[in-house]
């Protein structure tokens, strides 16, 4: 109960860890190079080849490789229309909801393709988490039930017990239990919108997951709300390997280990033009393109 | 008038006197009641010494024409051009939002005025058993008639209700293959006249089936009506729930169905409500369908399997063309029952699921207690 500490693990529930690497056959279509994700000392998330995605025709991404290595925060960083979202979302399969959208590459969770691999799109998703621009607590229900709202979506029984204990460890790491303890049977939407971003963090934690992916959650924030999801994310980077796609140098600087800098050229798809350590991104990049945007020359 | 205004914005403001934006001045009332006054007087003038003219409705449009004009040019001298065009607009708004509402507040208290006398009681209470030509208009009742349209309207909406919402759910949430020519079917179906939807139901359930003039087959009747009406609002009210909601949903391990049946429709619960109040309505004072169909009644049928039925349009419109003066009066109260009944089921409509989805019942509350999540 003390504030802003991890105090307890998460429940493992159901066979969230259980439903691994089993096979790695079928087939799609996206193309990754080298992206790769790793889980404690175990390769989490890894793409080799090429990810290419396309929105009908039109090619917005091409040749992108990246490791996110376990329990890191990897940032990516590039101006408006480069492509930072969409390879965030060929990451859990969020790309292929939008009409027309089709992919090519490999992402590799611990090794298993997650296109071709034999596990679930569902498995998938709740494996590697997403945590929305805009905050999305669901309106229909409470504070508490939101928490635990990917339980029931995703069909897991918990006991009243484990349940009231998943809410309790979820809202703590998402440094919100202390200001919504009182509140738990309020309406989601009742919170202030940095409360609700840091809920809709707390939900997808609730699952289990061993990717979060976050697209730009600061973004419609305060400072001192983004300051504290800022810190939630340095506390949760442990148990939880981060991708992070952001907009605010500063930001970047602060909470991650590695950046990806992405660029798109006029009617080119976007593609990396560097990534490595933060500290080497900002201090000493290797691309002039990379030195001019993150001081602020462009984008 | 017009000087104190000045003298008041001249003068420093000390007071926390609430500064109240939109509020019609006594100035604005003055000058409403001089030109009401003087474009009548005008009109008058007009219409009984100047002109051949005659008529009422010649004469109101004429000063409210006047009327118009008047108060235009007295505001502009007064307030300015802004206020005046303000003036106009407001008027004019006023003016045919009143002409729009006259004509439903007369039909409803015409309905009230030739209705409350024969509603007593034993209106809901009996049937016409034992009403004969003499009787009077407050000897039995209209009980058989209530029954009937209740239980017609009931049965079509547990067919029509999720039918309907299932099929908005294909069209907006599966958005499968058929959706565009599913959706030009419902369309046309909301075009159906009634009368053609109560010929089919006797052609297909009556003649080449061979069944009875029943309640149900009414609500069948009734049933094609309502779906068209509740798919098509409903399918509007499922497009009106974010599509971060689902994506949220569904970036958590859900599933389509999942995602559907515990976050798209209970966010869209209200709107869901509202869909099924305007089938119902829309339903619920059909005559044309069930005279094919139900076969009408003077008599209780509680069974909608069996047997004619009768319902309160039906029973309205054979009661008003009788000779005697005592049916014409319960047709009248058979109106007024319809109205009743409609009010009351939409209040409780509303009460059930009315709210926002971000309300949380009494009922809900207890339910989350009892899990722990309150």
């Amino acid at each position: 109960m003390t504030d802003l500490q991890i105090t307890t693990p998460v429940p493992t529930v159901g066979s969230s860890t259980a439903v691994v690497d089993d096979d790695t056959r079928g087939a799609a279509g996206l193309t990754a190079k080298n992206v790769a994700c790793w889980f404690g000392t175990k390769k989490v998330l890894e793409g080799v080849g090429l990810v290419a995605c396309w929105f009908g025709t039109k090619k917005v991404l091409e040749g992108v490789g990246l490791d996110m290595a376990p329990g890191q925060v990897t940032a990516l960083i590039g101006p408006s229309g480069c492509g930072k979202s969409t390879f965030l979302r060929t990451l859990n399969r969020m790309h292929e909801l939008v009409p027309g959208a089709t992919l090519a590459g490999e992402i590799l969770i611990n090794g298993v393709d997650i296109y071709r691999g034999a596990i679930p799109v569902t498995d998938v998703r709740r494996r590697i988490g997403m945590v929305f621009q805009k905050p999305n607590p669901f309106p229909a229900m409470t504070v508490a039930e939101n928490v635990v709202s990917g339980l029931k979506l995703s069909g897991l029984k918990v006991t009243k017990s484990e349940r009231e204990d998943l809410i309790e460890s979820c809202l703590t790491k998402a440094g919100l239990w202390n200001e919504v303890k009182n509140r738990l049977g309020d309406p989601g939407r009742a919170l202030s919108g940095g409360q609700q971003q840091r809920l809709c963090i707390a939900r997808s934690l609730a699952v289990s997951p061993q990717v979060l992916l976050m697209d730009e959650p600061c973004s419609a924030l305060d400072p001192t709300s983004t300051r504290r999801i800022e810190q939630t994310i340095s506390e949760i980077s442990e148990s939880v390997t981060i991708v992070i796609v952001t907009h605010n140098m500063q930001q970047a600087q602060r909470v991650s280990d590695r950046c990806a800098f992405f660029l798109a050229a006029e009617n080119e798809p976007g593609r990396i033009i560097e990534e490595g350590p933060t500290k080497d991104i900002f201090t000493n990049p290797r691309d002039s393109r990379t030195e001019d945007y993150v001081n602020g020359r462009f984008g | 008038m017009a000087l104190t205004l000045r003298r008041r914005r001249a003068t420093e403001v000390t007071t926390d006197e609430k500064i109240r934006i939109r509020s019609v001045e006594s100035i604005d009332v003055t000058v409403m009641i001089g030109s009401a006054i003087s474009s009548f007087a005008l009109t008058q003038l007009l219409y009984e010494t100047f002109l051949p003219l005659s008529g009422a409705l010649g004469y109101i449009v004429v000063w409210y024409a006047l009327f118009l004009a008047i108060s235009w040019i007295a505001v502009r001298e007064l307030r300015g051009t802004v206020r005046a065009k303000d003036h106009l607009a407001r008027v004019v708004v006023w003016s045919g939002a009143s002409l729009a509402i006259v004509p439903l507040v007369l039909i409803v208290l015409y309905v009230i005025g030739k209705g409350y006398h024969a509603l007593r009681p034993q209106f809901f209470t009996q049937d016409q058993r034992y009403v004969g030509a003499l009787s009077d208009a407050t000897e039995g009742g209209g009980s058989h008639a209530i029954i009937g349209t209740i239980q017609q309207v009931g049965i079509a909406s547990l067919i029509a209700v999720p039918l309907g919402i299932t099929t908005a759910v294909y069209l907006n949430e599966v958005k499968g293959r058929l959706a565009k020519p599913l959706r030009t079917v419902v369309d046309a179906m909301s075009a159906v006249p009634s009368i053609v939807a109560g010929l089919f139901i006797y052609a297909a359930w009556i003649l080449a089936l061979g069944n009875q003039q029943t309640g149900l087959a009414g609500s069948l009747a009734l049933s094609v009506l309502f779906l068209p009406t509740v798919t098509r609002t409903a399918e509007v009210v499922l497009r009106l729930v974010p599509g971060g909601l689902r994506e949220a949903s569904l970036a958590l391990g859900g599933t389509e169905w999942r995602t559907t049946s515990r976050v798209v429709l209970p966010t869209s619960r209200s709107g869901l409500v509202t869909a099924v109040i305007l089938g119902v309505a829309r339903v619920i004072g059909e005559t044309a369908p069930l005279i094919l169909t139900v076969g009408g009644a003077f008599i209780m049928n509680w069974n909608p399997l069996s047997g004619k039925q009768d319902s309160l349009p039906f029973f309205v419109f054979r009661l008003i063309r009788f000779p005697q003066e005592s049916q014409i009066a319960r047709a009248w109260t058979g109106a007024l029952v319809l109205m009743i009944l409609v009010l009351v089921l939409f209040v409780i409509a509303r009460a059930i699921g009315g709210r926002g989805p971000d309300h949380i019942g009494r009922l809900k509350k207890w339910r989350l207690q009892r899990k722990g999540l309150a």
